[in-house]
């Protein structure tokens, strides 16, 4: 390899450190992401300026290039931001899928060679193909149970936690024998496992820690391409995988962190037959159902209001209403404010870009250590859309698979009015006992349409 | 003295892993989506590989498979950034919506 390019290299890999670095502060992520991008773009116009290596199929590789890259922007333009999560893990899924495919070729290519190679050599190709087939499958389920194509409850059969076993101890094997004999089909086989034991590995995983689950599945597919790297002697690929495989792992550990959950918990919870929760036993038990004028006599003559907002509010794109909704309220002098749960949406963060999509002021959103002390002196706590982030039962119910996550105290304030569209349970699949407490208030109905009503109602008082 | 190719290749790789936790210690949750994302766009350099892979073979079969590496790999670099690019101008944008509002007001 020219020295001139192993530099360039060498400055993509700075440059991915620093986008990296731009990424984790407010005022420097947009540009940190526009530096990652452009160091990315050089990188891979470097093979055609490699005279040595004779590159080939250049027209097909470009046309292969175009179509991916038009998909690539096609997905991202027009994806909902309430279906940003799905997006990432289908985006990692291919990333992963694709690594694996690198590491399948290089195999043949040793294999053609006469099959001569280091052990060290073999054993990250066969790690490559390996956690690559995983991680596609793995988001391939993720992206299944967040876009509703299948359900977001936990699936455990029995023989899942055996069958599990089996595949990866079967991995382990078709690893070894990779590493003693390489051998095409070996490789081929090994790859299918892997898918096997990524459908396996994420099937238990509650919607609720979805998104944890695909962070991780992000930090392997780092790995992969980092061990592709070392498979491919590319020092750039090295650096970038090993960037995203440590700093995802530690994102992943914040993430689960932020909703009081531990990765192995997330994981393998399911198998220990922790969350029984859930069937609809109590859902027939009497609620207080009020209409939107109620609701607009309560919230107008208070003096302390918050809004919980939560994914049914961003699914329903009933943003824009609750924002007109919060100025009116606010130009009658009333205090408030966005109570903001970390986990609020999809992913931590998520609420904070829905909401600014809307255009909702910073200043309102209020972190959850920031307010949940307000509650108390709260008269009015409006929960739209969400479901899980105020229920009791995380401090209450040591079985719950929600238990020990930290919650907005809402069941702190005087009266508690419930945007929902219907009784059913949140993201998490388990009953919320506070929709059953004297001081809460139900308004039912699509949460645009409500609001619309609500917002009526209070201009006309 | 020379050091082994292999240790030069760990060394490399024990480095990174520091590097990258330390460089995302501070982030704070409301950017933990964009990063995640973000991070997933780095890793779409493995079109960089596929590229190579692909384009010194001369296995027709092997050059399909490559092909379609290339495409997912461009899917996962280039739909990452932009898609990056799109949660954080929703961020960005805050400033000038308020002057907007102060304008109409």
């Amino acid at each position: 390899m020219p020295t001139w390019i192993q530099l360039v290299f060498l400055a993509c890999g700075v440059c991915f450190i620093l986008a990296l670095k731009g990424l984790s502060g407010p005022k420097t992520a947009r540009n940190g992401n526009l530096l990652g991008a452009g160091a990315a773009v050089v990188a891979c116009a470097m093979p055609f300026f490699w005279t040595d290596l004779h590159l080939q199929h250049v027209p097909l590789i470009l046309i292969a290039i175009a179509i991916g890259t038009v998909g690539g922007v096609y997905g991202a333009r027009t994806v909902q931001m309430t279906q940003m999560p799905q997006m990432v893990a289908l985006f990692n899924g291919v990333g992963g899928g694709a690594a694996s495919l690198v590491a399948l070729l290089e195999l043949q290519q040793v294999v053609d060679a006469g099959g001569h190679d280091s052990w060290f050599n073999l054993a990250a190709t066969a790690f490559t193909i390996a956690v690559g087939a995983v991680s596609f499958a793995g988001s391939v389920v993720t992206f299944a149970k967040l876009q509703d194509l299948m359900t977001s409850r936990p699936v455990v059969f029995p023989g899942l936690p055996i069958l599990f076993g089996a595949a990866l101890i079967g991995s382990l094997g078709l690893s070894v024998m990779l590493v003693d004999d390489p051998r095409i089909w070996v490789g081929i086989t090994l790859g299918l496992l892997g898918l096997l034991v990524g459908v396996l590995l994420v099937l238990p995983v509650g919607g609720a820690d979805v998104p944890i689950v695909i962070s991780l599945l992000n930090a392997f597919t780092g790995l992969t391409v980092a061990a592709g790297g070392y498979v491919l002697s590319n020092v750039l690929l090295l650096v970038a995988g090993t960037l995203v495989g440590s700093s995802g792992t530690f994102l992943t550990l914040l993430m689960a962190r932020a909703m009081g959950r531990s990765v192995p918990n997330i994981l393998f919870g399911a198998l220990k037959g922790g969350s029984t929760l859930g069937g609809g036993e109590a859902s027939d038990r009497p609620v207080r159902s009020i209409t939107p004028e109620d609701g607009a006599i309560m919230l107008a003559y208070a003096d302390r209001v918050i809004i919980v907002p939560g994914y049914g509010l961003a699914v329903a794109q009933a943003q824009h209403t609750l924002r007109e909704l919060v100025d009116v309220l606010g130009e009658r002098g009333i205090e408030i404010d966005y109570a903001i749960h970390p986990v609020a949406g999809r992913m931590p963060g998520h609420m904070n870009v829905l909401l600014a999509e809307a255009q909702v002021p910073y200043e309102q959103l209020r972190e959850m250590d920031q307010i949940n002390g307000d509650f108390k002196d709260t008269d009015v706590v409006l929960v739209v859309g969400a479901n899980d982030v105020v229920n009791p039962a995380a401090k209450t119910s040591p079985g719950a698979p929600i238990y020990g996550m930290p919650i907005l105290n809402a069941d702190e304030a005087r009266q508690i009015i419930f945007m929902k569209r219907s009784m059913r349970p949140g993201f998490a699949g388990i009953e919320n006992e506070l929709l059953f407490e004297e001081k809460t208030s139900l308004l039912f109905g699509d949460a645009k349409d409500t609001m619309s009503k609500l917002l009526n109602a209070v201009k006309a008082l | 003295m020379t050091m082994d190719t292999g240790v030069v290749w760990l060394t490399i790789f024990v480095l990174s892993v520091f590097v990258g936790i330390e460089v995302i210690s501070k982030v704070s949750s409301t950017l933990h989506t964009p990063l995640m994302s973000g991070a997933n766009a780095i890793h779409g350099i493995i079109l960089l590989g596929a590229i190579i892979v692909t384009g010194t073979t001369d296995n027709s079969l092997a050059v399909a498979v490559g092909l379609v590496a290339i495409v997912l790999a461009a899917v996962n670099m280039v739909g990452g950034f932009v898609v990056t690019d799109r949660m954080l101008q929703m961020f960005t944008r805050k400033k000038p919506a308020k002057s907007d509002e102060s304008k109409v007001a």
